[in-house]
């Protein structure tokens, strides 16, 4: 459509301007705070230049570094158990039957409920006094003793250090492993059934099928859910802030968490978004990985 | 014919591997239990009684009660919180579908320098998670006064804006960050949808006098139902569900429903009944959406994985 220059900046301004003051005016206050010290609370006046000491402070700062260590542990469980759980499912479940659009329904659910609830809920199942899972672990570990051995009963989930760090893996898993799931159920779903075909009349069995065929296919799909999961376990925070709270002792202590807590509970803004500008950083990168991918606006027209 | 024989071993093949038809149905119905059950316990524990919490024993039969869900609307202020929730989660939702909408149809219809690299930034950004938003913004709004007030009363621009809606600052600084997560999201899934609606009929609706606006209110708006849908969804479902924003930016006037829920974890304990009774609350019109609209919600995964 041939139009004067001003014309689609129209129909943009109201976008952009929220795009901008949303998105783009956070991080840049996040690159000028970075190279200052403020406190919470304090007028702007106040605000002490400091070059890039918060940097150096970054680069030596064993909390940060810990937890982006503690970010890879619980990120490398979740996205590796989501992402067996999610494409095995699909695969098992992949034929249609009578009933599939209900099932769906309900495995849509985890994925509409608020984060901070499904934190909420996990804290009161896993109550190490009232909760429902110890109370049913000692039930079954009393009623085959062999079993109490391999861990059926109580446990301090939340206040035991590795224990808190796989509550919050188990919880995330309930949340996103229904993501996955539906994401490579769609990819199957849509494979040409004339190729599926012809792999079958060439002799090939579920496994080889599977293997060779189907998920290579699906080679593209499978690296979006891993990226997309790698990217939201960067942005988790509200399960564990209301779970564990990052601890006991900083066991649980994700980055994101240290970003919050270097912000609200030291009340050090300056080096809160030094903090910030890594986080910002790494989700950056692993945006661009995605984009490279499936940019949903190629091959659309000449972007 | 050698391809009909095969044709019809592949069919027989494909009705009969892996599994049979039970252990298929089996594992969907465990799998559905586990997905259900932990809103089943949050729903069932928010009908119980204290002393019925308290016990070391669940019990799964017991005599129901309203009691918590009494005590948060009297005794807290549960409907203010709501009515912020809603607002929030409403105008954010509807300020999203408007300024996508127009975004959408500028980036699909017209041809302007720096279109391409609009589009990109938007897709490289819409990562940044709110926490981020939250550090970076809390100082100077606190510094410029528009923290924990009284709604009504007071100070600059943004609150200006906002009290001659009747919102508080807060809230208006709310809908702007959930409108910014979800514009770019919005936007090309609806540039998706634009492009699937012939051009001739904008050409026509021109010819017949109307003005791009008018091509754009009146013609492409009501063609996009669906697109609308699936990005309501998925905008009202960020912003009703937010917290870390949320805890930071709101005042105790103007809190939503999720830092509501979290405030029943105390020092002297989790009060579990008035919070699960919350959370149920919270819960309540993402699952209706999930009931009506499990189609667009799945549809809208995908979108955001496979292209759309």
């Amino acid at each position: 459509m041939r139009t004067s220059r001003i014309v689609p900046f129209l129909f943009l301004a109201p976008a952009l301007a929220i795009l901008v003051l949303g998105l783009l005016v956070p991080l840049y206050n996040a690159v000028l705070l970075s190279f200052y010290d403020w406190n919470f609370g304090q007028p702007w006046s106040a605000a002490r230049f400091l070059g890039r000491a918060n940097f150096e402070r970054l680069f030596s700062d064993p909390t940060v570094w810990n937890s982006l260590r503690t970010t890879f542990v619980f990120g490398f469980w979740v996205v590796a158990l989501e992402m067996l759980l999610g494409v095995g499912l699909a695969l098992l479940l992949e034929k249609a039957v009578r009933g599939a659009t209900f099932f769906r329904t309900i495995f849509v659910m985890p994925l509409m409920i608020a984060p901070v609830v499904v934190g909420l809920v996990w804290r009161y199942l896993l109550d190490a006094r009232n909760g429902i899972v110890n109370y049913y672990l000692t039930q079954i570990g009393q009623a085959v003793p062999f079993l109490e051995n391999l861990g059926f009963k109580s446990h301090a989930w939340l206040g035991d250090p590795s224990l808190a760090l796989v509550s919050i893996i188990v919880s995330d898993v309930w949340q996103w492993t229904p993501f996955v799931f539906m994401i490579v159920l769609a990819g199957l779903q849509g494979l040409p059934g004339d190729v599926m075909e012809a792999a079958y009349i060439d002799g090939a069995n579920w496994w080889r099928m599977t293997w060779h065929v189907k998920l290579p296919m699906l080679r593209n799909i499978l690296l979006i859910a891993l990226l997309m999961r790698v990217i939201d376990v960067f942005r988790a925070l509200e399960v564990i802030y209301v779970m564990t709270g990052g601890g006991p002792g900083s066991a649980t202590r994700v980055l994101s968490l240290t970003l919050f807590q270097t912000a609200f509970t030291s009340r050090d803004l300056g080096y809160a978004s030094t903090i910030a500008l890594l986080l910002s950083v790494i989700l950056v990168v692993f945006s661009l990985a995605l984009l490279l991918i499936s940019n949903p606006l190629k091959d659309r027209s000449d972007f | 014919m050698a391809t009909a024989q095969n044709r019809a071993a592949y069919a027989r093949h494909r009705r009969r591997l892996p599994w049979g038809d039970i252990s298929r149905y089996a594992s969907l119905v465990v799998l559905a239990l586990i997905a259900l059950a932990p809103v089943f316990v949050m729903f069932a524990t928010s009908l119980k009684e204290l002393v019925e919490i308290q016990s070391r024993v669940p019990r799964w039969l017991f005599m129901p009660t309203l009691t918590n869900y009494e005590t948060i609307i009297t005794q807290y202020r549960f409907i203010p919180y709501l009515i912020s929730s809603a607002v929030i989660g409403l105008g954010s939702t509807a300020i999203t579908l408007l300024t996508a909408g127009m975004a959408a149809f500028a980036l699909a219809r017209m041809r302007f320098p720096g279109r391409g690299l609009i589009a990109q930034t938007t897709l490289i950004i819409r990562m940044i998670p709110p926490a981020v938003l939250a550090v970076t913004v809390i100082g100077f709004w606190i510094a410029w006064g528009i923290g924990d007030l009284v709604p009504g009363i007071s100070f600059t621009l943004p609150s200006g804006l906002g009290r001659g809606l009747f919102l508080d600052g807060s809230q208006l600084g709310l809908m702007l960050f959930y409108t910014a997560l979800n514009l770019p999201f919005s936007i090309w899934l609806l540039f998706g949808f634009i492009r699937q609606i012939p051009v001739e009929l904008e050409e026509a609706a021109i010819v017949d006098g109307a003005n791009l606006f008018q091509v754009l209110f009146r013609v492409i708006f009501p063609l996009m139902g669906a697109g609308f849908a699936v990005s309501a969804i998925f905008t009202f479902r960020i912003a009703w569900n937010e917290f870390i924003l949320a805890l930071m930016l709101t005042n105790r006037f103007t809190k939503t429903l999720p830092v509501f829920a979290a405030e029943f974890i105390r020092d002297d304990g989790v009060q579990w009944g008035q919070m699960m009774a919350v959370g149920t609350l919270i819960v309540i019109p993402p699952m209706l959406l999930t009931f009506f609209a499990a189609k667009q919600i799945i549809q809208g995964v995908a979108a955001g994985a496979v292209k759309g």
